[in-house]
Parts: C-alpha cells; structure tokens; sequence
C-alpha cells in the first residue's frame, strides 16, 4: 500500500468518525491543532485504521502519532 | 428581600406529535394520537408492539457527526433546549454564563447506549466498545450537553425522580432562581428508551397497555376499557427567568411559574399511597407555594397514564387538595407517556392552555370510570378562561411533584 493509499484510508476515517473534510487530510495536517480531532474521537480514529489496514497501534504509540504523516509512515511501517 | 417572581420566557420540545412546540400543541389540540405500532424486528416477540416515536428524528435536525456521541435522550434535549433558547430570545443576547444554570433530567438515561454497546462487547471484545460509551449514558449527560450548548456555568443539574423527573427539573430551577443562583435556568426533560429491554421490563410489572391492534386507542386515561400505559419518547425545556431579568430585556412572557410542591410517599417502591397520601400534600403544597386562589386553578393536567390504579387515586388527590371545580387534560391519551420528559411536556401543554384559553382534549375518554367525578374534556379542546392551572407528576419511587403555573 503506498502513502497516498494509506493517507485516503485515513481520510476516510476521519470523514466517518471526526466530520473531517477529506480534502484537509494532508501528511502535514497535525489531528488536534488542524483536523481538531478530540481525544476521544482519536481514539475510534485509531480503532478504525487497526481495522482497515490490518496493524496494531498500541495506545503507547498513539501519542507519537501527532500528524497524519506519523500515522501513515507507523502504518506503512507496520503492514 | 421578597422573593422574586419566576416567569416562563421560552418553550422547546419535540414529541411524538411534532417536532416543535407548535407543532405539537396544534396536534394536542386536534387530538390526535401519536402512538403507533413498532414494526421494528425486536418488537415482535414482545407482548407490548405500541409505542408513542418521535414525529421528527434528530438526524433530520442534528449532523450526523454529532449524533454519534450523543444518545438519543441527549440529542432531544439538546434539540429542545435549542428551540426554548431561541424562542426565549436569549440567542445572542450575551447573557452572562455565570447567572444561567441548567436543570434537566431523565427517568432511565443512556439505556440504548448500554445496550448497544453491550451488545459490541458481546460480539467484538472490549477495544470495540466506544469512548463516547459513558458520557452518552451518563444519568447527567443531557443537562450536561445542554449546559455546553448554552455556555450555562452557574450550575448543571439532572434530578432524577422517574416520572416525576421532568416536573421535579422546573421545580428545582424554580428554587435556584429564588435562591439567587441564577437569573435563566433551562429546565425540563428528556426521554428516549423505546427500546426491547425498558418494554419488557415494565411489561413485567404488567404496567403498560396491551391494546396493540389499536396503537391510537391504547392510551385512554380514566376510561374503564385502559390496561396500562403506552410507552413515549421526546423532550420538554422550558426556559424560567428572574421577573424582573426578563422585563428588562423586554422578553415575551407565556406564564409565571407560582409555585411548586414536592413530597414523598415513604410507602411502596412503586405503588403509590393507598390514599394518594403523598399527592395529596404535594399539590397542597404547591398551592399554599404559588399564592394563588383554589378557585383561579380552573385546570389540571394530569398525571393520569391509564393505569387502572394511578388514574383513579390521582381523581381522590385532587378532590381532597383542589376542589371539584376544575377542568381536567391527560395529554398522555395523545403522546403516550414520556417518563422523564414527561412532567416537563405537561408543563408546557398547562402553560399554553393558560395562554390560550384552552384546556386540551383527552381522547379514547369513550366510557368513563365510575370514580371519574372532576369534569374533562373528552375528545373535544374546550375554550375556557383560565387565569391558574396545575400540573402534576408522579413517579415510581413515591415521588409527587405539583407545579401550579399562572398569567403573568
């Protein structure tokens, strides 16, 4: 799967969960300060992607998932 | 310091009549029924397939993101409080956050979050189960929404006294603005449970109406042929205001909430007194509260859920504590009985039946029970001048809560 494949998963993801226009997922975009996902929608974020893609996140490393690009290079890295 | 006088300056609500308060009245006032057959699949091996469902889902007024992490008792109230805000005229009228205060209750809560969430531990372990699990079945989560919604941060309250909850709520906002707490409290409550579990639970009890061949003929208060209550679902908000708060900013004043009395039964879990002792002394209560002449109370809405036993007790109560002089309504011979939200949607149909001059019909009135010795308006609106009126709510638990409302 490349990155861009990885990161419209993502965007998927946040449409679904968050309301998160697709068009505002980008690799740069950081979840809380850009796509103001909060806590607690972060956590079905991470629910869903471990869903769809096939990987394990632990809650360990979600904190070092700060933006989209964290998310996908872990998942790229993991699957 | 004298106490200061309680007004009502908004109203909210969506029901199984209509996603307003205009909308709703309008129905009550045709008398129609908003009860119908559930032909969801889990209804059908339940001995209870009648229920009173929202005219209006909240998908069609609430954004789908939203809707997910709130429960359907808390989108209503959120709904609700929306509509009484706005009609108040208190959107952008930046009033001060630290002089509103929320009061907003439910008799069960979250039931159909736990329920489903369950189910997706059952099915799918514990890491499925959603994070916005507690906060959707908190007993206080919808006064806690409404109170972010408002921005209210003199004190988010949720009474819960079962049926009573919804009255309970305006009584309690009542006393904090007498108290000088608050100048707005957003008062009321919300209901939405209209699920197997809550059904077969208080189908057990033998409590609801069987009649599922003719879902707007099931609820029939005070009439020989009622078998219990009809399940509803919907919220009533009701925005109370400071008097004097309200006539400064010129605000449109519907009634003025006089008084109210809460006792309890100390008798049974859920029987009521033999004598509608506790009744008795919430409406006496509330009367001697409000200031108000027996004579000028020319209305009740009543509790009455066309159970066999309740109706009649609540006929004695008011004989006894009122008189029998007044004109009766059981709105729930229409919405079906709302539980939580219920004393709060009564409030609303006693408050524009003083505005209007009207006390609404109470339909399926076809043979009334002998013990029926206060005068109703069966099936018919009658046009009267009603210058007080009362509102009562009881609730499982021995619960009595009466509100006495009058014209401004």
């Amino acid at each position: 799967m490349t990155r861009d494949e990885i990161t419209t998963g993502l965007a998927e993801i946040l449409e679904e969960v968050a309301g998160v226009n697709p068009d505002d997922v980008a690799e740069g975009k950081s979840f809380t300060d850009d796509l103001d996902v909060d806590s607690l929608s972060m956590v079905e974020v991470v629910v869903a992607a471990e869903e769809k893609f096939g990987v394990k996140i632990p809650d360990n490393e979600v904190q070092n998932l700060k933006t989209v690009g964290d998310a996908v290079t872990y998942i790229e890295a993991q699957s | 310091m004298s106490r200061p006088d309680v007004v009502v300056t908004g109203l909210g609500a969506t029901t199984p009549l209509g996603g307003d308060v205009a909308s709703t009245w309008d129905a009550m006032l045709a008398g129609r029924s908003g009860v119908s057959a559930l032909t969801q699949e889990w209804a059908a091996q339940l001995p209870v397939r009648i229920a009173a469902q929202l005219a209006v889902e909240p998908s069609e007024v609430l954004d789908r993101v939203r809707l997910r992490r709130l429960d359907r008792s808390e989108a209503i109230a959120i709904i609700a409080a929306q509509q009484a805000w706005a009609d108040a005229g208190l959107a952008d009228s930046g009033l001060d956050g630290e002089r509103l205060a929320v009061s907003v209750g439910s008799g069960i809560g979250g039931a159909t979050t736990l329920l489903a969430q369950d189910d997706i531990l059952e099915a799918s372990g514990p890491r499925r189960v959603s994070p916005h699990t507690i906060p959707m079945l908190m007993p206080n989560g919808p006064a806690a929404w409404v109170g972010l919604e408002l921005g209210a941060k003199a004190g988010v309250h949720s009474v819960a006294s079962a049926c009573a909850t919804g009255a309970e709520a305006i009584a309690l906002g009542l006393d904090i603005i007498r108290a000088g707490r608050a100048d707005v409290v957003v008062a009321g409550g919300t209901e939405a449970v209209i699920h197997a579990l809550p059904i077969a639970g208080f189908s057990s009890m033998r409590a609801m109406s069987t009649r599922n061949d003719e879902p707007e003929r099931a609820s029939r208060p005070w009439d020989r042929g009622r078998d219990g209550f009809v399940l509803g679902e919907g919220a009533g908000i009701v925005v109370l205001e400071r008097a004097e708060h309200a006539a400064a900013r010129g605000a449109r004043v519907y009634a003025r909430l006089a008084g109210a009395g809460i006792t309890s039964d100390a008798y049974d879990i859920v029987q009521p007194h033999a004598e509608g002792e506790g009744a008795i002394r919430a409406i006496a209560r509330a009367i001697a509260d409000a200031d108000v002449a027996k004579r000028d109370i020319v209305h009740v809405n009543a509790h009455a859920t066309s159970t066999p036993v309740g109706d009649m007790l609540e006929i004695g109560a008011l004989h006894k504590a009122l008189g029998d002089h007044p004109v009766l309504a059981a709105t729930k011979s229409m919405t079906g009985h709302l539980l939580g939200a219920a004393g709060a949607l009564e409030s609303i149909a006693t408050i524009l039946a003083i505005r209007d001059g009207v006390v609404p019909p109470t339909i399926n009135l076809d043979d009334p029970d002998d013990g029926l010795t206060l005068e109703v308006a069966a099936h018919k609106a009658r046009h009267m001048e009603i210058p007080a009126a009362l509102n009562n709510a009881f609730g499982f638990g021995g619960h009595n809560v009466a509100l006495v409302f009058a014209r401004p």
